[in-house]
C-alpha cells in the first residue's frame, strides 16, 4: 500500500493519519516538532457539536446556521452541512478515546458560547485542546507502533513540490542535522494559520509562521479570504506574544465594561456596553461584533481607552469546575486574580479564517495536494465561531484524509501514488550548500517590517488609505537581496493586503472606515489570490450553491 | 542590564563553551524566553565582550507553558524558559541545554527517546474509554503532561536507554490505566511495572519540577494501585 505524507501533527495532522490508520493506508506524519508542540494544544474553551445534551432541542440544522451566520455566508455551505452534521459523532469519537469531557449524571455537559442560540460547547475545564491532543497523540500512537504512521518529528516543512500544476511531494529539512528530504507522493497541508506575519501579536505558536502556506502560494496553489483575520475580543499582553483569554471566560459568565463618564453630571461608572446594545446575546455575540464594539467604546471620548473583562462574581463552584486552569494562568502572567480584579483586555490576532483555498473535499487548486486545519480556507467564512476551530480541524483533516485515500486507491501510477513500501519514505537531496541555505533565512529585521505594515495596514477598522500605505511600504520593502524565504513572505503579505483592497465592502473580521455597508451582490464571493507569471492576481469565485436548498 | 551565560555547542561533534550576553529587558515581566527571542532578533548578535555570535539554537513555540518546547537548565533547575521569570533570577542567568538528553545544538535537545519508551510501554488504549465521569479528574490531570522532559532532568533514577521510563511515562500512562476496562489492563500494566513501578527509587527529586504543576505522586500512587496492586491482589484470589 501507498504512503500519503501529511505536514503538520497537530489536530488536523492527527485527525488525517487515523483516517488513514484505519483504512490500513500508511502515512509519513512529518512535522517540525512533536504533536505535543502544536498550537492545537493551546485550544482552551471547547468543541461545538450539536449534541443536544442540554435539553434545548439543538440540532446539526441549528449549529449550520449559527456558524453560516457567524461567518457572514461566506463558507461553503456544503462544507458546513458536513461539519456540522459529523460534529457530534466526533465528540463521541472523542470521548470514546478517553478525551475528559464535562460530564454530569452520565452525559456530556455543554456551555453556550458566542454567536451560538443553543448551548453546544464540550469542554474539559478550559484546556480542551490539550487533552483532546493528548488522547488523539496516544491513539496514534497505536498505529506507529503496528508501522502504518511513521513520525518525522523534527522536520522543518520547506515546500511541496509541485510540477505542471501536480503535487508530486513534500520537500523538508531535518532540524538535527541540517539533512534535506524529499518525501514523495501526495501531500496533506496541515501546517497551520499564518502567525509568523505578525509576529509576537498573535495568540498562537512561534512555529506556523506561515511559510509553508507562502511556499505553496509561490508554487500555483490559489489562496482564499485571505484579509479574514479574526481578532480575539479578550487577549492580553505578555512579553513576546498575545495571552488569550478564553471565549469560555464569557461563556461562564464574564462582562464585559468600559469607564464611562456622563458629561453632566460627571459622574463615572462602568458601561456593560454589550449588555446595553445586544440584549439578546450580550457578551457571547460573534467574536467579529465584539471587537469591533470593543475599539468603539475605547474611541468614544465619554468613555476610558480600557475595556475590562468583569468576572468577580462567578461563583466559587464555577472558578473551581471549570476555569480553575483560566485563572491560574492570568494569575502566573498577569499577577491578577480575575476573581477578585477586572482584567484589562484588548482584541487580539487569533485565527486565520483565510488560508489554502480549497473545496469541499478539502482538495486544494493543486492536484494531489490537500489542505486542512487553520491553514485551509473552509467553513469559518468571514469569521470563525469560537468552539469550531477544534472540530473544523478534526473534521477536515478527515475529509482530507478520506478524499486523498479515495485517489491512492484509484491510481496506481507510482509516480503519482509515492512511494512503494518495500522503499525509503524519503530520498536524501544531503545537506543545503551554503548559498541554498541562505536562501532559506530570515532577517529579523525584515519580518518585523513587514509585520509592521501589516499590522498598520490590518487593524480591526480598516480603510483604502492605510491598506494602500501599508502596500506601498510593503512593496518599497522588495528587494533582489532578499532570501527566496524572504521574497516568498513578502508575497504573502502583500497578497493579503490585495485581497483586503479588493474587497469594497465590511463583512466579518474585514471592517472598512470607507466602505461600512455589506454588499451582497459583488461580494459574496470568495476572495481568490493567485501567483501567475510572476504577479498576484485577486479574483473572486462563486460561493458553491448550497445543496439542499429549498429542501428544509 | 542582565548577563546570560548560555553552553553552547554548534554539534554534537563540537566541543561546549560558555559565551555570555548582555541583555536589557523592556518590561519586568519578562522571562528567559522573551531575553531568547529578543537577542535572536538582533540585527547581529554580540557577546558580552563585543565579538559577533550566531543566533542561539533553542526551541520553542506557545511561549505560555503548555507546550513544553523550551525546556532547559536554567541556573542548574530544569525548567521552561517562558516560565522562568527574569527577575526572580540570580545574575548570571545560566542557560544550559538538558543533560540527559543528547544535545542537537546549544540548547536544543533531542528528546526522542520520551516517545520511543511510551511506544515501548504500549501507551494506547486497546478499548473504548470507562466513559464514567469519576474516573476524569485523574485522566484530565494525566492528560496535561507535556512530555518536555524536566522531571527526568532531575531524577536520579533516569537514563536514557535505562529500563526505568519515569514520570514522563508514568503520567500518559496513568490516563490510559484510569480510563482502560479492567479486562484490557494486563499488558500496559505488566509494561508499567517493569519500566516504571520497580524503577523509581522515591527520591521525590521531581515533585515540585513539573512546570504544568501535575500532582505526580497521586497519579502514581493510584496507577501502581490499578496496575500491580490490584494485580497481585487478583492473583492471590486465583
Amino acid at each position: 500500500m501507498k504512503r500519503i505524507n501529511i505536514a503538520g501533527a497537530g489536530l488536523a495532522g492527527l485527525s488525517a493519519a487515523l483516517t488513514l490508520a484505519k483504512k490500513g493506508i500508511g502515512c509519513n506524519l512529518i512535522s517540525v516538532q512533536p504533536s505535543e508542540r502544536a498550537q492545537s494544544v493551546l485550544a482552551e474553551g471547547g468543541m461545538n457539536a450539536a449534541l443536544d445534551t442540554m435539553g434545548e432541542q439543538d440540532s446539526p440544522t441549528f449549529h449550520y446556521e449559527d456558524t453560516m451566520k457567524g461567518g457572514v455566508y461566506l463558507a461553503d455551505p456544503n462544507a458546513v452541512r458536513g461539519l456540522t452534521s459529523a460534529a457530534p459523532e466526533i465528540i463521541r469519537r472523542l470521548h470514546a478515546i478517553g478525551v475528559p469531557f464535562q460530564m454530569k449524571d452520565g452525559e456530556l455537559v455543554l456551555r453556550p458560547f458566542g454567536g451560538q442560540k443553543k448551548r453546544r460547547t464540550a469542554y474539559a475545564m478550559s484546556s480542551t485542546g490539550k487533552v483532546a491532543m493528548t488522547a488523539l497523540i496516544d491513539e496514534v500512537r497505536r498505529f506507529e507502533a503496528s508501522g502504518l504512521i511513521r513520525r518525522y518529528p523534527h522536520m522543518e516543512i520547506l515546500s511541496p513540490a509541485i510540477e505542471e500544476n501536480r503535487c508530486t511531494g513534500l520537500l523538508a529539512r531535518d532540524t538535527f542535522t541540517g539533512e534535506c528530504f524529499m518525501f514523495r507522493g501526495p501531500v496533506i497541508l496541515c501546517t497551520g494559520g499564518m502567525n509568523g506575519l505578525f509576529s509576537g501579536m498573535t495568540t498562537g505558536s512561534t512555529a506556523n509562521t506561515g511559510d509553508v502556506t507562502a511556499a505553496a502560494f509561490v508554487s500555483g496553489a490559489a489562496l482564499g479570504n485571505l484579509e479574514m483575520i479574526q481578532y480575539h475580543p479578550t487577549t492580553m499582553t505578555i512579553p513576546g506574544k498575545r495571552l488569550l483569554v478564553s471565549e469560555a471566560a464569557r461563556g461562564e459568565g464574564g462582562r464585559l465594561f468600559v469607564e464611562r463618564t456622563d458629561p453632566e453630571s460627571g459622574r463615572t461608572e462602568n458601561w456593560y456596553f454589550m449588555e446595553e446594545k445586544y440584549p439578546e446575546l450580550g457578551n457571547l455575540m460573534p467574536r467579529d461584533v465584539v471587537s469591533r464594539e470593543m475599539s468603539m467604546v475605547t474611541q468614544d471620548p465619554s468613555c476610558g481607552s480600557r475595556v475590562y473583562l468583569d468576572m468577580r462574581h462567578l461563583s466559587r463552584e464555577t472558578w473551581e469546575g471549570k476555569l480553575a486552569d483560566l485563572r491560574k494562568e492570568v494569575i502566573h502572567y498577569l499577577q491578577l486574580d480575575p476573581a477578585a480584579d477586572p482584567l484589562p483586555v484588548s482584541p487580539g490576532i487569533h485565527f486565520f479564517m483565510g488560508g489554502i483555498l480549497v473545496d469541499e473535499q478539502h482538495r486544494t487548486s493543486v492536484a494531489d495536494l490537500w489542505a486542512a486545519g487553520e491553514c485551509a480556507c473552509q467553513y469559518h467564512g468571514a469569521n470563525r465561531l469560537g468552539g469550531n476551530s477544534m472540530i473544523a480541524a478534526v473534521y477536515g483533516g478527515h475529509v482530507a484524509a478520506e478524499n486523498a485515500a479515495e485517489m491512492v486507491l484509484r491510481h496506481t501510477d507510482p509516480e503519482r501514488t509515492g512511494n512503494e513500501p518495500d522503499e525509503a519514505d524519503a530520498v536524501s537531496c544531503g545537506k543545503m550548500s551554503a548559498s541554498d541555505e541562505a536562501q532559506q533565512m530570515l532577517s529579523p529585521a525584515f519580518a518585523g517590517q513587514v509585520q509592521r505594515f501589516l499590522a498598520e495596514g490590518l487593524p480591526v477598522f480598516r480603510s483604502e488609505e492605510n491598506m494602500q500605505k501599508a502596500l506601498q511600504g510593503l512593496e518599497d520593502l522588495w528587494t533582489e537581496a532578499l532570501t527566496e524565504r524572504e521574497k516568498r513572505r513578502l508575497l504573502l503579505a502583500r497578497a493579503i493586503l490585495l485581497s483586503a483592497l479588493s474587497r469594497r465592502e465590511s463583512r466579518g473580521a474585514h471592517t472598512r472606515t470607507d466602505y461600512p455597508e455589506r454588499d451582497d451582490k459583488q461580494f459574496r464571493k470568495t476572495t481568490a489570490a493567485r501567483f501567475v507569471n510572476g504577479e498576484i492576481q485577486i479574483g473572486f469565485q462563486e460561493i458553491p450553491k448550497d445543496r439542499q436548498e429549498g429542501e428544509e | 542590564m542582565i548577563q546570560i551565560d548560555v553552553l553552547r555547542r554548534k554539534n554534537k561533534e563540537e566541543p561546549a563553551y560558555l559565551q555570555s550576553f548582555l541583555y536589557e529587558p523592556k518590561e519586568p515581566s519578562e522571562t528567559v524566553a522573551t531575553a531568547l527571542r529578543r537577542l535572536n532578533e538582533q540585527a547581529s548578535l554580540t557577546d558580552k565582550e563585543g565579538n559577533r555570535a550566531d543566533p542561539i539554537v533553542w526551541e520553542n513555540s506557545c511561549l505560555q507553558k503548555k507546550c513544553g518546547a523550551c525546556a532547559m537548565v536554567i541556573n542548574g533547575r530544569p525548567m521552561l524558559a517562558c516560565d522562568a521569570s527574569l527577575s526572580a533570577l540570580k545574575s548570571p542567568v545560566r542557560l544550559e541545554p538538558l543533560r540527559k538528553f543528547p544535545v542537537v545544538a546549544d540548547l536544543m535537545v533531542d528528546r526522542s527517546i520520551l516517545f520511543q519508551n511510551l511506544k515501548d510501554l504500549n501507551a494506547w488504549l486497546t478499548a473504548d474509554a470507562d466513559p464514567s465521569e469519576k474516573k476524569n479528574p485523574d485522566a484530565y490531570e494525566a492528560s496535561r503532561c507535556l512530555q518536555c522532559g524536566c522531571c527526568l532532568e532531575i531524577c536520579p533514577n533516569f537514563a536514557v536507554d535505562g529500563r526505568f521510563y519515569g514520570m514522563a511515562s508514568m503520567v500518559p500512562a496513568a490516563r490510559l490505566l484510569v480510563q482502560m476496562p479492567e479486562k484490557e489492563k494486563k499488558e500496559l500494566a505488566a509494561e508499567y511495572k517493569r519500566h516504571v513501578f520497580e524503577g523509581c527509587g522515591k527520591s521525590l527529586a521531581c515533585q515540585d519540577i513539573c512546570p504544568a504543576g501535575i500532582d505526580l505522586q497521586g497519579l502514581m500512587a493510584r496507577s501502581n494501585a490499578a496496575a500491580v496492586w490490584r494485580r497481585l491482589l487478583w492473583k492471590k484470589r486465583n
